[in-house]
Formats: structure tokens, C-alpha cells, sequence
């Protein structure tokens, strides 16, 4: 629900009005309110309110929400206290800021809070967590204006981010402990948990991400950054929420992992670390949030403690704590918020006797402040009496059981002074002085009323505990402890015992640590003496600049590299490998020799291949068109070896496409830049060491593919899906020539696949060259052209360009003839494709051979002056056709691309086969043409554009 | 047959790596080349190696003695697609040249 209004208030982003964003935000929040108390009868005396919707029942995980006592008083703790803020920032947020930005973030956090307290299931859980971290970040950056608020929410963000993580890790861990991930379950089964030997590392990633959250030592420096936050933010995040989430997880998973030495070990180490550290460092506060923001973590370090202790009382006293702590913490902000407000700082140093302007609020906070000392009469009296007593006993016999009463009654005696700070230095004393504001004024009644509420619960706990809070708590503790209730009383008098004499002690204690240091505080700088300089947000900043930037940068230059040959190396190294160490594992199994015998004349013709090849190697740096000669003499042997070893489809293909490939290859040479004397002569050593290591890896892949194909060639093939084609190919493929019915028919998906590939590679041909800027010619006009162009100059009849005409006379003319012939060889090759070698492949290549030939005949005009040929639409047809074939077996009821087939009686031709693959098979075709000869004119088109832009420069050049 | 062709495969492997590893693009799209062809022949080997079995039915020849159809199928497509990389590669080598001015498959001529 929250999350629907936070969307109802983003869709009013654009309101220049104030009361209706809050108006919604009241509404959801007061409706959560109320229903959370509508459904306090259903969660008393233990009993659980559920409700579950699948979510991924393959993972079984269910999106299950349960309301127990606990979940409940934590609820209605959210929704009251986030009704207040909502009221409080109403006041509190100035004009210029986007209202309903706050408020949509601030239902979204409510939302995520609720979604932690009352989900039951512990994925479920993590995730509400990460929204938690995700929206507290918006809401702290929300000045993001200002830079102390966009580091600080990064800073909460990266901390609690990896704190999710970290829980998340543990709560899979648990789910992998007991098998399911449903909360109920988890929580029963405690014991079985505590002796699996994965507890320690699940209880450690739980802490983690619970100690993260509620800014426990050492990961405490990211709360008091977040009160960059606009103040209402940080009442409720500092209160009732974010950093309760941490212990509110400890509480809930405290049946399921508390009471081993471990737990107390992790959980009391922290606790007690940070109730110290942080009641140390509340008191050298300068400024008034940052001082509650420590007592904050030092507040949420004695729930800590408690929850270490694993006794059921000492759980009763941190949920009881919890509240208290909220109640006043909240009010505490609200006012320190007012006096921001009204004062326009909140600088400890600068403010003073602030009574005599604001007698109410200094009122309200000076009792929330005492019940923060632990003052009696108060409700934060009552718990540390109970966290004093808890103390006192033994629980975990070690050292640190020992000193915990002594760090207990020094931190509270630190409370007490900066409580005594808090109220002293702003309240009493001489007029402020250099105020920005000048003259402070009581807020509006209801930007106070949400302090009063609150000040007026705190003095109700403390004074009638047991008609008030007892029968809510009673439900909390029921929830958690079950069986394990203990007797507890939440009196105000317990008789002189030692926790009494502890909270005098501190008391005077603190009073007199004040007294002692007020001369100090009022001038110092800001911080605790001694380890000033030792901040955490200082570390965390180090450690993100050496991680992000310093680390990134060395991996960056010692692994990557922008340049091709290293990669290039390194993958033909790792191919290597990977084909060398699955047989050294495997051991290699020698077989006997088999000599099959060598036809002298394959012999001869792959010593010829071998022999170009090499050459085709050697010679394609400077010699560039006689590497193409040889690369076209090697595909012309793979052509033979085809037809050979009875191949005759895969010979034609390949006759064509290289024929295909060596024009394209031509066309592009002219681009290419001429021998670069400079670079010639220079090899180094270092040259000379990696042309020798390439030529190593060059040779191992060569004699490792050798052998690799010599093995596999010799080995008896086995009976793989060959014979199911050769058998079933005619009688449910309707064609003869198999490897033609496995493209069209059997694997004709793949054969989609693969027309759509070579449509996208045109296109991005096509594209590329759109924009090309070609560089320089490489070479001069060549002199044979030059006398030609020569000759054409001088007889007055000639045009220049007639020779070339004239002596391509012939060769132009029969190529020209030349066009319908073998055009009908392309739709012989089309339609003998099923039965006999050919196809559409074959059949696309000769069509395109044939367009290819007008324009060498002609030149590039004249073939487009005569034909127009459209290869994006044959393209598009060609790709919409072989659709359209497969989808039309749905009709029919048939998966895509079934093939119908039957033999068709056509006059003149004589029996023709006529399956549907036939169709995909033109679809192909026309594909294929569409393609080649788009690729192949827009390269050509280059040598004319160049020409045009070089006229247009000339004409440039001559007009300036 | 097999000694034979698995030598060649083996010949034009090795010099189609060397060629991939040059500086010089036009080294790398021959290179490319022959190390398509090396493939595609090894593909097809796999198959077995038979003469004058064309796997094409007809009804005097039983259809299990016939070369296996399956490879040659593949490398069918793979010569297509061979061609296609081919023209793409060849166009970015020619727009690279003309971005940057010379044929180093880096852009920039190394500094050595």
C-alpha cells in the first residue's frame, strides 16, 4: 500500500501545490496505521497472521507475509512514527524543494520497512532490504545539491548494499542449512542450525548485513554522514526504520542462531565496541544532529549488547529498548530539526539560551533528552534499569562478560553527558549571538505536535509502564521468546540493587564528566580528542578511491590491452590448450598406423595447395594481389578436394563463393596504402622473439590440427544421425539430395538463422560504406592509363576512356551475351537443388555472378542505366518468403517450418519436384542474390563516389 | 587420402595463425582465409572420407554407404557464412584505413 501511494505521489511530481502530496501521504500512512491496529486481535497470545501468494514456486519460494507480535509492534511503530514525520515535514520542507519527490521516496521507504518487519519469508526479507538501502539512498541524496548529502547517501548506500549482499549470502546459506527458506520453519528449527558445521559462516554474513545496517562498530561512519538528509528523513531513519532493521533482524533470527559463544562473541564485541565508541564520540559533537546521530549508534550498540547476551530477559529489554529508543530518538530529531528551523544553524558553538525563544520545544526536548540520559520517571530509565541488571549477570563466562557492567555504567554516564550537552549548551546560558536567523520564534503548533506526542508516550512508559506498554510487549516477546517467556516487571521501583546504584553512578557520573569537560566542549573542534584523525569515513573513502580507481587502473594496464595482436595471441593460445589438456588428461591412446594408401594425383594437388598457401603466407604483407592469386589457387584445391571426396554441393558453393570473395577482395585493394619504406628495415630483437614465438604457436596449432584430424579421420565413424538423414530424406523430406534436404528440411531453422545473418552482414556493409571516407589513393594513375588517356586527348574524335572501351570490346560483349545463359544456369542449379547438387545457395551465388558480370562488362553506369537491380528488396522478399513458408505449416496445423511435398507434372519441363522446401529454398535465394550484390555494389559504388567527391572538392578548391 | 588431407588442414592452420598474428590487416583477412578453409575441410573429414559416394539417394546404392550428409551440410553453411565475415571484415578494414590512415589492424602504427 505504501508503494501505491509513493506511485500516486510520483504521478504528482509536477504539483506547485504543498498540501496534496502530503494530503496522500498522510491518507496511505494513516490507513497502514489503522489497519496495523485493526490487526492487533489476530496477533495476540502468539497466534500469526499470514498471508501467502506464489511467487516462483519452482524455487519454492513463496511470497509469504506473516504478522507475529513482534512484526506487529514494529509495524505499528513505523506507520505511527512515519505519520508523524509526514505531518513534521509538511512544516519542515521549504517551498523551493519538490514536495512530492520527498514524499514518494518516503512512502517507498515506509513500504520497503514494512515489507522487512512482515515478510515470512527470508528471501523475501532480503529483498525488502535492498529496497530499504535503495530508497534511504534517494532520501539522504535528496539535496543533491549538495555534495555532503550526495557522499553521504553514497556512502549509506555502498555500506548497507554490501551489508544486503552479505545477508542475502547468509540467508542462503540458512536456506541451505534447513532446506527451505520460509521463516516459520527457520525459526524452529534453531538447533539443528547451531550444529551444522555452516553456522559460523551463515551467522557471520547474517551479522554482516544486520551490523551494517544498524551502523554497528565498524561500520558506524556511514550513519552520521546520512544526516545530510533532510531532518524528517532523519528522525525516521535514525528511529523507527532503516538502522532498526539491522536489530530487528537480530531479534527475529534470534531463536533460529542466538546462544552459542559465538553469537555473544560477534554480537557483544560489536555492541559494546559501539555503545562506547559511540557514546565517546556523541559527547565531542559540534553539531546537534551529528551528536544524536552517535548516541543513535550507541543506543542501537546497547541493543546489540543486549541481544548478544542470548538470556529471554535481556531480549525483552532490547525490544523494549527499541521502542523506547524510537519514541524519544524521533522526537529529539524533530526538535533539533525546529531549532535548525528557526535558528538557521546547528552548530553546538553558536547556539545558546535558546529557552527564552522557544520555551515549548525546549521543554519537550529536554524531557526526551533526559529519557535518552535514562532519567527516572522516563521510559528510557526503565529499559537501561533492565539493560543494568541484564549486565550484572553472568551469562557467557569470558572477559568480556566481566567488564560489560563497567562499560555498561561508563557509557551510560556518557549518555548523561551528552544529554547535559544537548540541553545545556542550546537552551540555557547568555543570548545567542550572530544568528543567521535573528530572531527564533516557536514553530507552528502542528510541526510541534509530533514531539509532543511523542514526549507525552515517552512520560506515560516511564511513569505507568504496566497499563501502557506491558500488554503490546507482552504480545512482541511472546512472539519471539514462545515457550520461553520469562517473568519480567516492567516497575518503575525494583528496591536499592545494584542496577539502581549503577544508574546513580552514571548519573553523577555524567554530571560531573560535563562539568569537568564543558570548558573544553564549548570551544573544541569537532570530533573526539585523541583519535580525530582516525575516521572511518576517511578509511571507507581510501579504500573506494584504491579499489575503484588505483586497482581498476593496474588491472586495467596490466591485463587488458587495446591492442588486437596481444588478444589475437592469447586466444589462439587458450584455443590451443583447450584442445591440448582434455587429451593429456585423457592420456593418449596409441593406435596402430593405418596407411590407406595415397592417390599420387591428391598427393600432387595438395602439395600444390600446401605450396600456395605458404606462399599466400608469405607474401600477403607486400605482395597483396599475388597473395589473393594464391589464396584463390588454395580455395580452387579445397574445390577439388570436394568434389573428390564426394562433396559436389560443398564444391559448387564453394566455386562460387570464392569467386565472389576474390572480386570483393579486388575491389577493395585499390584502399589499401602502399609499402611504407620507414617501417621496413627496423627488426629489432624484441621483433625478432615475437615473430619467432608467433611462428612457434602458428606451427604447434598447425601439426596439433594435424594430428587431431588424422585421429579423428581414421576413427571408425560411428553411428551417429548420418544414416537417420540418408534413410529418412526421401521419404519424409521428398528430396534426393540429402545435405540439400537437411538445409531446407530437417535443419531448416538453423538455415532461417542463417540467411538472417547474412541479410544483417549486408546491411552493415551497406552501412558502413554509407559514411565511408575513403582514404588517398594509394597509387598514381598507372602509366598504361596515362597513355591511354593520352591518346583519347589527342585524336579529336575520341572521348577519353575510349581505349579501354575498345579493348574490353570483346570480352565486354560475350560477357554481356553471356547473361541470360547463365541466369538459366542459376534457375537450373534453383529447381535440380532438391534431387541433384545445387540450391538456393549455389543457385543466389550464380545469379549474383551474373549481375556482377554486367557491371565488369559495362562499368557501374552502364549496367545501372540497363538493369535496376534492388538487392534490399530482393533481401526483404527473399527473407519474407522463407517466413512465410515455415509459418504456413501453421495453418495447417504443422510446427513451423514443416515441408509438404509432391512431384508436380509441368509441361515443357517434365516432372519437377515440388515440396514447400522449395519455396524456403527460393526465399534463400533471393536472399543470398540480394545480399552478395549489395555488398559487392556498394563497394563498387565507392570508386565511383570517390571520383564525385574528389570533383566536388576541385570545384571547391577552384572557387576560393 | 587421410594422411594427406589431415597434412594439408595441418599446413594451412599453421599458416593461417601466423597470418592472424601479423600487424598488417590484409595479413589477418587472408589469414582468415585459410584458416577458414583448414576448418571447414577439418569438419568435414570428420564425417569420414570416402570417394565417389555422393549422398545423393538413388535406387541402386544403399543410402548407408553413402558420405555422411551431416558435415557437409554444416560446412555448407559455413562456407556462406565464411563469406559473409569475409566482406564484413573487409569493409572495416577498409573504413578503419580510411579513419586512421594506414593498415595497422590497431589504427596506429606501433611503437616499436
Amino acid at each position: 500500500m505504501p508503494f501505491l501511494g509513493s506511485l500516486a505521489s510520483a504521478f504528482i511530481l509536477n504539483t506547485t501545490s504543498r498540501d496534496l502530496p502530503v494530503a496522500v501521504a498522510a491518507t496511505v500512512t494513516a490507513c497502514c496505521l489503522a489497519l496495523c491496529i485493526l490487526a492487533y486481535p489476530n496477533v495476540v497470545d502468539g497466534n500469526v497472521l499470514r498471508f501467502e501468494a506464489e511467487w516462483l514456486p519452482q524455487f519454492g519460494l513463496n511470497f509469504t507475509l506473516r504478522m507475529d507480535g513482534f512484526a506487529w509492534i514494529f509495524s505499528t511503530l513505523i506507520t505511527a512514527i512515519g505519520l508523524l514525520v509526514v505531518l513534521y515535514a509538511r512544516y519542515y520542507m521549504s517551498e523551493d524543494d519538490p514536495i512530492p519527490r520527498f514524499f514518494s521516496f518516503l512512502l517507498a521507504f515506509m513500504g520497503a520497512m514494512l515489507g522487512i518487519v512482515v515478510s515470512g519469508n527470508v528471501i523475501l526479507l532480503s529483498v525488502f532490504w535492498e529496497l530499504t538501502s535503495i530508497f534511504s539512498f534517494l532520501l539522504i541524496s535528496y539535496w543533491h545539491h549538495n555534495a555532503a548529502a550526495r557522499d553521504g547517501a553514497r556512502m549509506a548506500l555502498t555500506i548497507t548494499g554490501i551489508g544486503g549482499f552479505c545477508l542475502l549470502v547468509g540467508m542462503l546459506l540458512l536456506g541451505n542449512i534447513t532446506g527451505t527458506y520460509d521463516l516459520d520453519k527457520i525459526l524452529a528449527s534453531g538447533d539443528m542450525i547451531r550444529e551444522h558445521p555452516l553456522y559460523l559462516p551463515t551467522l557471520i554474513f547474517i551479522l554482516l548485513g544486520a551490523l551494517t545496517k544498524s551502523a554497528q562498530f565498524p561500520f558506524h561512519f556511514w550513519l552520521p554522514n546520512a544526516m545530510a538528509a533532510p531532518t524528517p528523513v532523519s528522525a525516521f531513519l535514525h528511529s523507527a526504520t532503516m538502522v532498526k532493521a539491522g536489530v530487528f533482524l537480530l531479534v527475529r533470527l534470534w531463536p533460529a542462531l542466538s546462544g552459542t559463544y559465538e553469537w555473544f562473541f560477534l554480537v557483544g564485541l560489536a555492541g559494546m565496541l559501539t555503545l562506547l565508541l559511540g557514546a565517546y564520540f556523541a559527547i565531542f559533537q559540534q553539531d546537534l544532529k551529528g551528536l544524536l546521530a552517535y548516541s543513535t549508534i550507541s543506543h542501537l550498540g546497547l541493543i546489540t549488547t543486549l541481544l548478544s547476551l542470548g538470556s529471554p530477559l535481556a531480549t525483552v529489554a532490547a525490544i523494549f529498548h527499541m521502542l523506547n529508543h524510537a519514541t524519544f530518538k524521533a522526537s529529539l530529531f524533530m526538535a533539533a530539526g525546529i531549532i535548525d528551523h528557526e535558528t538557521g544553524t546547528r552548530d553546538m558553538r553558536r547556539l545558546s539560551g535558546l529557552l527564552r525563544y522557544l520555551p515549548i520545544t525546549a521543554t519537550l526536548a529536554m524531557v526526551a533528552s533526559a529519557a535518552m540520559a535514562g532519567v527516572p520517571l522516563l521510559n528510557g530509565f526503565l529499559s537501561k534499569e533492565m539493560f543494568f541488571a541484564e549486565a550484572v549477570e553472568t551469562h557467557a563466562d569470558s572477559w568480556l562478560d566481566r567488564i560489560l557492567p563497567y562499560v555498561a555504567t561508563l557509557a551510560g554516564a556518557f549518555s548523561v553527558t551528552y544529554s547535559l550537552r544537548f540541553i545545556h549548551t542550546v537552551f540555557f546560558g547568555p543570548k545567542p549571538e550572530g544568528l543567521p536567523k535573528s530572531e527564533p520564534h516557536e514553530p507552528p503548533h502542528w510541526m510541534r505536535f509530533p514531539i509532543e506526542f511523542l514526549v507525552i508516550v515517552c512520560l506515560i512508559v516511564g511513569i505507568v509502564p504496566s497499563i501502557s506498554i506491558a500488554p503490546f510487549l507482552s504480545t512482541a516477546v511472546m512472539s519471539v521468546l514462545g515457550a520461553k517467556t520469562p517473568e519480567y516487571s516492567l516497575a518503575i521501583w525494583h528496591g536499592f540493587n545494584i542496577p539502581l546504584l549503577m544508574s546513580a553512578i552514571a548519573l553523577i557520573g555524567g554530571v560531573l564528566i560535563y562539568v569537568a569537560i564543558r570548558r573544553y566542549l564549548a570551544t573544541c573542534e569537532d570530533g573526539p580528542p585523541f583519535i580525530r584523525r582516525l575516521r572511518g569515513q576517511r578509511i571507507f573513502e581510501r579504500v573506494l578511491v584504491a579499489v575503484s580507481w588505483r586497482w581498476a587502473r593496474w588491472a586495467e594496464s596490466r591485463i587488458g590491452t587495446r591492442n588486437l595482436q596481444p588478444q589475437l595471441r592469447w586466444i589462439v593460445f587458450i584455443g590451443f590448450l583447450a584442445g591440448l589438456l582434455p587429451l593429456w588428461f585423457a592420456g593418449f591412446e596409441a593406435r596402430p598406423f593405418v596407411f590407406t594408401g595415397v592417390d599420387p594425383a591428391f598427393a600432387v594437388l595438395w602439395v600444390l595447395g600446401a605450396g600456395m598457401s605458404l606462399a599466400a603466407a608469405y607474401l600477403a604483407k607486400y605482395h597483396r594481389l599475388a597473395a589473393l592469386v594464391l589464396l584463390g589457387g588454395v580455395g580452387l584445391v579445397v574445390c577439388i578436394t570436394f568434389v573428390w571426396l564426394s562433396a559436389p554441393d560443398l564444391a559448387i558453393t564453394q566455386l562460387l563463393v570464392e569467386v565472389v570473395t576474390t572480386v570483393l577482395i579486388l575491389l577493395g585493394l585499390r584502399w589499401l596504402p602502399k609499402r611504407n619504406a620507414q617501417l621496413v628495415d627496423q627488426m629489432t630483437i624484441r621483433a625478432r622473439a615475437r615473430r619467432f614465438r608467433d611462428l612457434v604457436l602458428a606451427v604447434s596449432c598447425g601439426i596439433g590440427m594435424s594430428f587431431t584430424a588424422f585421429a579423428v579421420m581414421t576413427m571408425p565413424v560411428p553411428d551417429a544421425i548420418a544414416n537417420y538423414f540418408l534413410e529418412n530424406a526421401y521419404s519424409e523430406g521428398g528430396g534426393r539430395n540429402v545435405v540439400n534436404v537437411i538445409l531446407v528440411d530437417f535443419r531448416g531453422f538453423d538455415t532461417m538463422g542463417e540467411i538472417a545473418v547474412l541479410g544483417v552482414v549486408a546491411l552493415t556493409v551497406y552501412a558502413l560504406l554509407r559514411r565511408f571516407r575513403p582514404a588517398a589513393d594509394s597509387f598514381a594513375v598507372p602509366e598504361q592509363q596515362r597513355i591511354q588517356a593520352r591518346f583519347d586527348e589527342e585524336q579529336p574524335e575520341r572521348a577519353p576512356g575510349d581505349t579501354v572501351r575498345d579493348y574490353l570490346l570483346v570480352p565486354s560483349v560475350i560477357m554481356q551475351w553471356m547473361f541470360p545463359v547463365i541466369i538459366t544456369f542459376a534457375v537450373y542449379l534453383f529447381m535440380r537443388g532438391h534431387d541433384m547438387p545445387g540450391g538456393g545457395f549455389s543457385a543466389g551465388l550464380t545469379m549474383s555472378i551474373a549481375f556482377l558480370l554486367q557491371y565488369l562488362a559495362g562499368g557501374t553506369r552502364w549496367a545501372e542505366d540497363r538493369i535496376r537491380i534492388l538487392p534490399l528488396r530482393w533481401m526483404g522478399v527473399g527473407l519474407l518468403t522463407a517466413m512465410a513458408t515455415g509459418m504456413g505449416a501453421w495453418l495447417l496445423g504443422y510446427p513451423f517450418l514443416t515441408s509438404h511435398f509432391q512431384y508436380l507434372d509441368l509441361p515443357l519441363v517434365g516432372k519437377v519436384p515440388a515440396a514447400t522446401a522449395l519455396l524456403f529454398d527460393l526465399g534463400v535465394f533471393m536472399l543470398v542474390v540480394g545480399s552478395t550484390v549489395l555488398i559487392l555494389v556498394a563497394l563498387a559504388h565507392q570508386s565511383i563516389r570517390i571520383n564525385r567527391l574528389r570533383a566536388i572538392e576541385a570545384a571547391k578548391a577552384e572557387e576560393t | 587420402m587421410e594422411l594427406i588431407l589431415s597434412l594439408a588442414i595441418g599446413v594451412m592452420t599453421g599458416c593461417g595463425v601466423w597470418l592472424i598474428l601479423r600487424p598488417r590487416t590484409y595479413q589477418v583477412i587472408v589469414g582468415l582465409s585459410l584458416l577458414s578453409y583448414a576448418v571447414n575441410l577439418f569438419i568435414f573429414g570428420v564425417g569420414g572420407v570416402k570417394s565417389n559416394m555422393p549422398p545423393i539417394l538413388s535406387d541402386d546404392v544403399l543410402p548407408a554407404t553413402l558420405s555422411d550428409p551431416v558435415p557437409q551440410a554444416l560446412v555448407l553453411t559455413a562456407i556462406v557464412i565464411g563469406f559473409a565475415t569475409t566482406a564484413l571484415f573487409l569493409v572495416v578494414l577498409l573504413a578503419s584505413r580510411g579513419l586512421t590512415g594506414n593498415d595497422h589492424v590497431d589504427g596506429r602504427e606501433e611503437q616499436r
